[in-house]
């Protein structure tokens, strides 16, 4: 029929949108030459030169160690919040609710500038801490979000069954209410850690001493012009986010398996 | 059951990390003085009066434009897409969408980065020009090359959310519709369109308020020539240091967006959705 | 009680994440540098010899240094400020008086770079690089004579010209253009210069920092404004680049280290403006970045190219011949100087 023609044509070229710069910055991260257009003949020497580059193994190092750690906190945080959240009083909750969307919905611009007016009253060092500070404050609000809904579609009465027949709130707590909204806990802390290492304005805003992470890194790369180490870069994180992704894929697919149902 | 009491760390978290520093900014918006000295603050409106000129007063209505033009644009390219994911087989349609998510997992400057390998004089795409003997075309630093970075950054977001509105329509709609003697036109039209405007206007407020706050699309395919509000902000804080008329730019940008918000709410009846519906 | 226990543990891990980062205690000093402007296998050199970590990071004009240092939240041991910002910082007390006695290398810098205005008993800062702005152009694509400022507003290399992403630099080249004095006070001139910058404006095609290096040497622009060293650097990559100070006359600047008085690490600092001024070292500096060293000793370790290159080095004769001029710290009409950057970078 020439109308699924036509619909897989768009499909194609959208996806051919989508994905011919990434292609191309993998190819080019081979060239041989530091030309954008022309091909010279096949190298690893910008992958070489990129583990050779102490800025980028920092900056590399930095990325990942404050993302763990936000993912952690906030996910914590962030957790503990939402079973608070579910149990507070109309009003309370309304207005809590309402200021935990407000970094979900501010231009990331005007909650890097507001955290970086905040660190400065407050006289902080810039550096590792502020950085990590603000990644956990604009992680928080996607863990509570991801994990709400869980709780709404628990049982209400499970934890109180619980308690009525002697556990204490917080063995109730960790036996029947964590286990219950888990996945949305994992949920939580993925979108944090993601989160963490794709953010650039906040953290450019919020950070110093020398501090870097890799989207910092690379902006200043970018500011220094062309540089094949980057597609050397670009072409590592996209195997790797393809591994992770390939990891998370297994298991959403056996928890469709028991569920059977597709969110 | 006492358990609220868990969300009290988070309550003064919020507090300190988020409440304060939007009331400094608003209080740095509405002062004048030296930014690191607080001593010197005294009430004024200048910097609302300075924005309110000619010059500054373009430049929002360029950001507005530009977001608001690609935003149209991620709507015109990204409904059909989703649509026609919509309708694929369960297992097909997961790949698919999975397909759209994936680049947006890519560092958001690393995506930007490959559209400067790829547009520049001597890009990829002019040096194949030149191959087949055409003139090279001029497609960087000019405000198209921004637009695209937009569409380019902000299409997903545009994607998903109809996606999600779209599978979720009920099946027996669309055929009782059909059993009623309704073409495919007017199911389109008169069912499933109307049922996906939640989606629309998840998608228009996640397109348009990263699209209008940017400053590093338009610094890096703009050449720096078209300042839009977000590199305004960005150069008060980094290069001018007067921190009280970037404040006030960032009051009036949340105000614009805050607007545009309670606009597309409006059609949201999907409360939970908002920010958080993509996940 | 549990509860309580939760809350309690909540609000520690709060508070050790505020203070977590705090510890680390090996002496170490933190270099704020233009970005591109030193060999970063010095950093390590250093590191070595003296057994001090090197926290290094860039800015990418006076006014972001400017900017970040008043702002505080970070304290850094050695900066490198241009002339008029070393003025202006002096005059606001924001550097610390150097002990000239722990950097005895001061005595390889030339004495045609001690004691100048914005430092006049040099006290606070030692020279590190100094060069000239002119115009570097692609032989290829510029058929006309480049030794005018007029050149960039001509409307034949309309999306051809690069100016620089930098407010004084910029603003400069328009006074110059139109006759003034770069370091000009007069309101109604810097207004002349506003507009012809806005007049400019259609032809240029970006306004770039480091990045005009791989521009211009990939033959991408026609003509661009630079500071000397970037183009001895860009003329060594591309043989068809060539560079001009126009006739009107151009700035002449140095840029210095200086430390901070807030600095935490004074004696390591010196130690580093010390180890910096090591004819050896600032050899290998200058031959890295292109620009031009006031260390004698270390011009002549530099290849033959760069030592007799007249863009880094030109002769007195030459340097005599053209108006030059110093940048002065423009003091109280800066925030006019902060106004026609911003609309000048706003306009269409």
């Amino acid at each position: 029929m020439v109308n699924k023609g036509i619909k897989r044509l768009y499909t194609f070229l959208i996806f051919l949108f989508l994905y011919a710069p990434i292609i191309v910055l993998i190819v080019f991260s081979f060239n041989n030459s530091k030309s954008r257009g022309v091909w010279a003949g096949f190298t690893l020497k910008w992958y070489i030169e990129l583990f050779q580059d102490a800025n980028i193994l920092k900056a590399l190092y930095y990325t990942i160690l404050i993302a763990v750690l936000s993912a952690i906190i906030s996910t914590i945080i962030g957790t503990f919040a939402a079973i608070g959240i579910s149990n507070m009083p109309g009003i309370s909750k309304k207005i809590v609710l309402n200021l935990n969307y407000l970094p979900v919905l501010n231009p990331d611009i005007v909650t890097a500038v507001s955290l970086m007016v905040l660190f400065r009253f407050l006289r902080l060092d810039f550096g590792f801490t502020t950085m990590l500070l603000s990644h956990i404050t604009f992680c928080i609000p996607y863990v509570i979000l991801s994990v709400l809904p869980k709780l709404k579609q628990m049982n209400k009465h499970l934890a109180e069954a619980a308690m009525d027949l002697g556990a204490t709130p917080f063995y109730a707590l960790r036996k029947v209410v964590i286990p219950e909204i888990m996945p949305g806990i994992i949920t939580g802390a993925l979108i944090a850690f993601t989160l963490s290492v794709d953010d650039f304005v906040i953290s450019f805003f919020n950070t110093g001493k020398g501090v870097s992470n890799l989207s910092i890194e690379i902006f200043s790369m970018t500011r220094r012009g062309i540089n094949p180490v980057i597609n050397a870069l670009s072409t590592l994180m996209f195997v790797g986010l393809m591994i992770m992704l390939l990891i998370i894929n297994k298991r959403t697919e056996k928890n469709e398996l028991e569920k059977g149902e597709i969110r | 059951m006492k358990m609220k009491k868990t969300a009290y760390p988070y309550v003064l978290w919020l507090g300190i990390f988020i409440v304060i520093p939007l009331l400094l900014i608003l209080y740095f918006a509405f002062t004048r003085g030296d930014s690191q000295n607080f001593s010197t603050f005294t009430f004024s409106l200048d910097n609302f009066k300075r924005f309110f000129t000619p010059i500054y007063l373009k430049v929002l209505g360029r950001s507005v434009n530009l977001a608001f033009i690609s935003t149209i644009l991620c709507l015109i390219i990204g409904y059909p897409a989703a649509y026609i994911i919509s309708k694929e087989k369960v297992s097909k349609r997961n790949i698919m969408i999975l397909m759209f998510v994936i680049p947006m997992w890519m560092n958001f400057l690393l995506r930007t980065y490959a559209w400067l390998t790829l547009l520049g004089r001597n890009g990829l795409i002019n040096s194949i020009i030149t191959k087949i003997g055409l003139q090279p075309l001029d497609l960087i630093y000019n405000d198209k090359a921004v637009l695209l970075g937009m569409v380019y950054n902000f299409l997903p977001f545009m994607v998903l959310p109809i996606y999600s509105v779209l599978v979720k329509i009920d099946k027996s709609l669309i055929e009782a519709a059909e059993d009623l003697g309704a073409n495919r036109i007017t199911v389109f039209s008169k069912v499933i369109f109307p049922l996906s405007i939640p989606g629309i206007m998840t998608g228009i407020t996640m397109v348009f308020i990263p699209a209008v706050s940017t400053f590093i699309i338009s610094s890096l395919l703009g050449g720096n020539k078209y300042n839009l509000i977000g590199n305004l902000i960005e150069q008060q804080f980094r290069w001018t240091g007067d921190w009280h008329f970037g404040s006030s730019m960032s009051i009036i940008l949340m105000i614009f967006i805050l607007i545009t918000m309670a606009f597309t709410s409006k059609f949201d009846k999907d409360k939970e959705g908002g920010g958080g519906g993509l996940w | 009680m549990r509860n309580k226990l939760i809350i309690l543990a909540l609000v520690l891990m709060m508070v050790v994440t505020v203070v977590a980062g705090c510890g680390e205690k090996k002496p170490s000093i933190n270099v704020y540098n233009w970005g591109d402007y030193i060999d970063e296998s010095v950093l390590d050199d250093f590191e070595e010899e003296y057994g001090i970590k090197v926290n290094y990071s860039t800015f990418a004009t006076n006014e972001d240094l400017y900017v970040k240092l008043k702002q505080g939240g970070e304290s850094f041991d050695v900066i490198f400020p241009s002339d008029y910002m070393i003025e202006r910082m002096i005059r606001e007390g924001m550097l610390a008086k150097i002990d000239m006695n722990k950097v005895p290398n001061i005595k390889n810098v030339d004495e045609d770079f001690m004691n100048l205005d914005y430092d006049p008993n040099n006290e606070y800062s030692v020279p590190y690089m100094w060069g000239t702005v002119g115009i570097v152009y692609n032989k290829t694509m510029v058929d006309d004579v480049v030794d005018s400022w007029d050149i960039l507003w001509n409307e034949k290399y309309k999306d051809q010209i690069i100016m620089l992403n930098s407010q004084r630099d910029t603003i400069a080249v328009a006074l110059l253009k139109l006759g003034y004095s770069l370091n000009s006070r007069n309101i109604d001139e810097l207004e002349e210069a506003k507009a012809e910058l806005l007049k400019q404006r259609p032809l240029v095609w970006a306004y770039q920092g480091d990045e005009v290096k791989d521009t211009m040497v990939g033959g991408e622009a026609a003509l661009a404004v630079v500071w000397s060293g970037d183009a001895v650097a860009m003329m060594r990559e591309n043989p068809d680049l060539d560079y001009a100070i126009p006739k009107e006359g151009t700035n002449l600047w140095f840029d210095s280290m200086v430390i901070p008085a807030n600095a935490k690490n004074k004696e390591g600092a010196e130690l580093f403006i010390n180890f910096l001024c090591r004819p050896d070292i600032a050899a290998r500096n200058a031959d890295y970045i292109g620009y031009s060293t006031p260390i004698p000793e270390a011009v002549d370790m530099l290849p033959e190219e760069i030592r007799n290159s007249k863009v880094a080095y030109p002769s007195d004769e030459f340097l005599d011949s053209v108006k030059l001029e110093v940048f002065k710290d423009p003091m109280d009409i800066i925030t006019e100087y902060d106004r026609i950057w911003t609309e000048v970078m706003s306009g269409q």
